[in-house]
């Protein structure tokens, strides 16, 4: 890219040129490691190219080496802010290739956490966008929230983050009872007044609309264009929601409004999360009202492992243990390609299988790649400070971004 | 197959091939539907048309992802997947194209910008060319990387690793040194298809195939196979009737030890355990004496 040189009238003749800085790699308002080279006139970004890929784990290379169960950790440190949704569409994926009946009670329990795992995620993303355009307190006050999230992540699965709790005909172990019961409590008690207390100084705050309102404001046509998703597209007035149109486990008994905004720029996709944050909650009282009892993974014990109890006493049990904890289970042959609505957009798997216990390619399609590469349209003509909050606004972690 | 999953239902396939296989014509190579997913193989050089088509006419908005598959035994080894949208007819397509590392794919960064990105991944993961993107460029991999690391034939140590050097103060590239062997578990059952020669089992992969025999041996007569005259019914019948009955005569052995259960309650300790010290330690054989 040559630089633009240009006779200034003001500078006395001198000649004045763009200049190009980067971004990052170390940035915090970056979100994690991302370099973007910008090229400036003034103030003004006339040209964004992003860098990515110095997160790159070679997680898709990893997951071709491992069997379909080893695999599904990985898919935790992908977006390791949302990490039961990743795991979500790899259990749907396999499900699918082995047409695979879940139980109803590991459907409602998904979807329980799925919805939680989305509150965690907006938490974090709303308040790191509030404090990237300047306020500091709303974002301590959306941590207690999700410290309650992780905490309740950590009594289902023994694990804060990294859950591995969905699996493949199920999940993995059984809530007690005393976490569904404190879950509704919070949900009525602690989540509204924790969330609308730190939304009060914000949505209406002058310098927080100041700093977002008609920033990067994408038409429908380019939202659909650049394959744009979740709050991104449905800011720009589509009511796109993959849980409402494409319903997988039990979303389509849920009774939920999908928000959209009117204005398609920062302000708006904030606020499309804000709403999505009170339709979880819902979504989430439902599933507790409604939850039956019954077993919380498939029985089929070709592919979900027998209960410990079990093995204690039946040979066909043991058997069934060893052979899936050693040799995994196998896919049957082709291939299929499942998206869920993540927190964060579209989060597809595109699984492809050649009738062997290891998956043959997993190529994962992450949210943000769409995203951020609109960086360049979005930014043209804003100032400098506008592209960390329109960062802010698409929502991005290189975990998942980079692989 | 009724359908047991709860996977995202979207429209129904019903119908689409035909629609399709009309629309796309001479197009189209093949088309099939597995696992509720329609899969479309196009021509390389008619991918662009087909898209657009497809875009246009049939209401695939968006181009959600794309993605590389490498069949190294193929003739054009690559196949690059285009995951179709639509937004208005709530359906989704796997359109395909083959493709070797020296057949540029066309672009499809004219139909939808995000393209651009998305076939800068499949270049830098598997090396297709793809003709007419401007600025196909590596995307995730390290600058200056060489090779295409997600081909079969890529080892996954890859070839060149990178510290930090206290004595260079910067970081350098080395090449990989494994500090213990890469470790594969093959776990694949041994009858199921299996194609290497077990450990320890090395004579029976020698003997795979017998040697040759030029007279073939058979048996004509019952006495050639030396199995001798057939057994007559009695052979089958049971020896015993059961096995002997064990018999108990009420009475212990002499010098037997007196079963451990009967053994009388110990007394209990009547000092705290710090006022036993003394007991533990050796004792003044001399003091005693006295």
């Amino acid at each position: 890219m040559s630089m633009q040189l240009e006779e200034s009238p003001t500078t006395d003749g001198e000649i004045v040129t763009n200049y190009t800085i980067n971004f990052g790699p170390q940035h915090p308002a970056a979100h994690g490691v991302l370099r973007m080279v910008m090229e400036l006139d003034g103030e003004v970004i006339e040209r964004v190219d992003p860098h990515v890929g110095l997160l790159h784990r070679g997680t898709e290379k990893l997951i071709e080496h491992k069997t379909y169960l080893q695999a599904l950790p990985y898919f935790d440190r992908l977006d390791y802010c949302s990490p039961l949704a990743m795991e979500h569409s790899y259990v749907l994926a396999i499900e699918k290739m082995l047409n695979l009946e879940v139980p109803l009670r590991a459907q409602y329990l998904r979807v329980l956490f799925a919805e939680l795992t989305r509150i965690c995620n907006h938490m974090l993303n709303i308040g790191s966008h509030v404090m990237d355009v300047g306020a500091m307190t709303p974002n301590l006050w959306l941590f207690e929230i999700r410290e309650d999230c992780l905490n309740f992540f950590e009594r289902a699965s023994g694990a804060r983050m990294h859950s591995a709790w969905f699996r493949p005909g199920g999940v993995h172990q059984d809530v007690p009872l005393k976490l569904l019961a404190d879950i509704a409590e919070w949900l009525d008690t602690r989540l509204p007044t924790l969330f609308e207390d730190a939304m009060s100084l914000v949505v209406d705050n002058r310098i927080f609309k100041q700093r977002n309102v008609d920033i990067a404001v994408v038409s429908r046509d380019d939202a659909i264009a650049w394959g744009f998703s979740g709050p991104m597209i449905r800011a720009a007035g589509i009511p796109w929601d993959i849980r409402k149109s494409q319903p997988y486990d039990v979303y389509d008994r849920m009774d939920f409004e999908i928000p959209v905004g009117t204005n398609s720029d920062c302000y708006d996709r904030m606020m499309v999360r804000v709403e999505e944050v009170r339709q979880s909650a819902k979504i989430m009282k439902q599933c507790l009202a409604e939850m039956p009892e019954g077993p919380i993974s498939s029985e089929d014990r070709k592919v979900v492992p027998p209960k410990r109890a079990e093995m204690k006493s039946s040979m066909e049990s043991l058997i069934h243990h060893f052979k899936l904890y050693t040799e995994g289970f196998h896919v049957p042959a082709g291939e299929v390609y499942v998206a869920t609505e993540s927190p964060k957009g579209e989060f597809g798997v595109y699984l492809v299988s050649d009738g062997t216990n290891k998956p043959y390619r997993c190529k994962i399609r992450p949210t943000a790649f769409s995203h951020l590469q609109a960086m360049d349209f979005m930014c043209k003509g804003h100032m400098l400070p506008d592209a960390t909050a329109i960062l802010g606004a698409i929502d991005v972690v290189f975990g998942e971004c980079d692989r | 197959m009724p359908v047991l999953h709860s996977a995202p239902k979207f429209a129904s396939n019903e119908g689409v091939i035909d629609t399709l296989t009309g629309a796309l014509g001479s197009m189209l190579l093949s088309a099939r539907e597995e696992h509720g997913e329609i899969v479309l193989t196009v021509a390389r050089a008619q991918i662009e048309n087909a898209l657009r088509l497809l875009r246009d006419e049939h209401g695939y908005q968006q181009l959600m992802e794309m993605a590389g598959v490498d069949y190294p035994s193929r003739a054009e080894r690559f196949e690059v997947v285009y995951m179709l949208l639509s937004l208005t007819k709530n359906h989704r397509l796997l359109v395909k194209v083959n493709a070797a590392e020296n057949t540029p794919v066309p672009t499809a960064t004219r139909l939808w910008p995000n393209a651009g990105w998305l076939e800068r991944e499949v270049f830098d993961m598997y090396g297709v060319i793809f003709s007419g993107n401007a600025d196909l460029r590596r995307i995730l991999t390290d600058y200056g990387f060489e090779g295409h690391p997600f081909r079969k034939d890529f080892p996954l140590t890859g070839y060149q690793e990178l510290r930090y050097s206290e004595e260079d103060k910067r970081v350098v590239y080395e090449p990989v040194k494994l500090a213990q062997d890469f470790r594969t578990f093959d776990f694949m059952s041994p009858w199921e298809g299996a194609d290497y020669v077990l450990p320890g089992d090395e004579k029976a992969a020698e003997q795979a195939t017998p040697p040759p025999v030029e007279k073939p041996k058979v048996t004509e007569k019952k006495g050639d196979s030396g199995a001798g005259e057939p057994t007559n019914g009695k052979a089958s019948e049971k020896a015993s009737k059961g096995s002997p009955a064990h018999k108990t005569t009420g009475e212990s052995e002499k010098d037997a030890p007196k079963p451990t259960e009967s053994r009388p309650d110990k007394a209990p300790r009547q000092e705290s355990a710090q006022d036993t010290k003394g007991a533990t330690e050796p004792k003044d054989t001399k003091e005693d004496d006295k």
